[in-house]
């Protein structure tokens, strides 16, 4: 037998071929999911591919905050009981789901889509700066909370932000940067430690 | 004799690329293995004890297992952050710059301890300097002397003479000055000022003291980089990407 054929159906090989596409899961993963898939009710596939289908139609980005959402505006833009005069700017929609996690933070977002990485080549116009600013113009915002991730890109990021918005006589704060919960001192590194020394507050 | 399985380097990390979810491949510049290349796992997590010591612009110690296509860092520590780098937004671009310079021209595991000093010390001056615009025309002059490109400053590329002390030629294509009676031959070839000639050539043939001390005007300045960065455009036959990004904060930000 030729070594190349497989011997499966095609329908099976396409399908493990995309699954395998997907981040985090390689061909034996995407075999035994095809294979599940197979054996399990109709039901579960139809929902599967419905979902996924649902997915690319019906997901836009916030006109407001660029977040990902099926209304435009998103359901926390929309929010009469939260904070419109606070945003925080993140740089991915995943981040929203961590700070909304935490439920101690009631203000608006902003989604950057993406850190300043000038090696990378990305530049100011390849993320979401120019909706911010113009979000920014209309005078009712109190204080950005910059939230970029705490490395360099992310660090870049934010000090390149502040010095666009502090012009305009809006309050900028950063996220703490310290050590996380449940690590331990030893470990730190320095640019860590000593912003956790600089930042240590009365206990 | 088989190499040991582990081994330990003096590293600047000057590249970052992000692989799968969690995991990145890094590129170090080391004294005495020069530019190599190594997987850290799950070092994008936040519970990850080397990702503070593994960021860009980040001179670390690291400990690194043999791998059959890559090596794997099992441990980093930071030797020196270059923190005052780091917490300024026109210091990182520009330390940016440097690394990205570096990467561009260097080649993997070709062993360059002078160029490692050079990126040492300029992420050092960096650090400390006033006088930021001199310290990258220092490091790009020196880098061209480590890579093999250094610029012919002292006499004519072409018929050889000493130069005269008048407005002379820079030629990106022939590696350095013509005189003016040759330049008429080289249309890609222009004019220098006879300032920009003379801080060229002490800045090739000085060390970080000598930049400390030396001050120049703004045009000088402006004059001075972009000879070079023209010349490093040519060499490289494409744009420095973050050179790109110092002009954006140079048009925005005051």
């Amino acid at each position: 037998m030729d070594q190349n054929t497989l011997p499966h159906a095609d329908v099976i090989d396409n399908l493990v071929q995309e699954f395998s596409k997907l981040p985090g899961i390689g061909p034996k993963s995407a075999q035994r999911i095809v294979f599940h898939l197979l054996r399990a009710g109709d039901e579960q596939s139809k929902y599967l591919a419905e979902a996924i289908l649902s997915l690319k139609q019906k997901i836009t980005l916030c006109s407001t905050c660029c977040n990902v959402t099926e209304t435009d505006p998103c359901p926390i833009c929309r929010n009469d009981r939260r904070d419109h005069s606070q945003i925080c700017i993140v740089e991915q929609p995943q981040d929203i789901l961590a700070m909304e996690h935490t439920g101690i933070y009631h203000g608006m977002y902003h989604v950057l889509h993406g850190a300043i990485s000038p090696t990378e080549g990305i530049g100011t116009e390849n993320i979401r700066v120019k909706e911010l600013m113009e979000r920014l113009k209309n005078g009712s915002v109190r204080e950005v909370i910059l939230a970029t991730n705490p490395n360099l890109e992310g660090e870049q990021t934010a000090m390149y932000l502040s010095r666009l918005i502090t012009p305009l006589g809006i309050r900028v704060t950063r996220l703490a940067r310290g050590l996380p919960f449940g690590t331990e001192l030893e470990y730190a590194d320095d640019v860590t430690l000593t912003r956790a020394i600089e930042g240590r507050q009365d206990f | 004799m088989s190499k040991p399985r582990t081994y330990q380097t003096e590293a600047i990390i000057i590249k970052k690329t992000r692989l799968r979810e969690a995991d990145v491949i890094f590129t170090f510049y080391t004294p005495n293995l020069g530019k190599i290349q190594a997987f850290a796992k799950s070092v994008r997590k936040t519970r990850s004890k080397m990702a503070g010591h593994l960021e860009l612009l980040t001179y670390s110690q690291v400990s690194l297992a043999r791998g059959r296509n890559l090596d794997t860092i099992i441990g980093s520590q930071t030797i020196n952050s270059f923190l005052p780098l780091k917490s300024d937004l026109w210091l990182t671009s520009f330390g940016l710059y440097v690394i990205e310079l570096v990467n561009q021209f260097t080649a993997d595991n070709v062993e360059n301890p002078a160029l490692f000093q050079l990126l040492r010390e300029t992420m050092e001056q960096l650090c400390r300097t006033g006088n930021r615009e001199l310290t990258l025309r220092y490091f790009e002059l020196h880098l061209l002397d480590e890579v093999g490109y250094r610029p012919q400053l002292h006499q004519c590329v072409s018929c050889q003479k000493p130069l005269e002390p008048v407005v002379n030629s820079f030629s990106p294509s022939s590696g350095g000055m013509l005189c003016p009676d040759c330049a008429v031959n080289h249309p890609s070839s222009y004019p220098l000022s006879l300032n920009a000639q003379k801080v060229l050539r002490l800045l090739q043939d000085s060390d970080y003291s000598t930049v400390e001390r030396l001050k120049i005007d703004a045009e000088l300045s402006r004059e001075l980089e972009i000879v070079l960065s023209n010349y490093l455009k040519y060499l490289l036959e494409q744009e420095v990407r973050s050179a790109a990004w110092l002009y954006t904060l140079r048009q925005q930000i005051k």
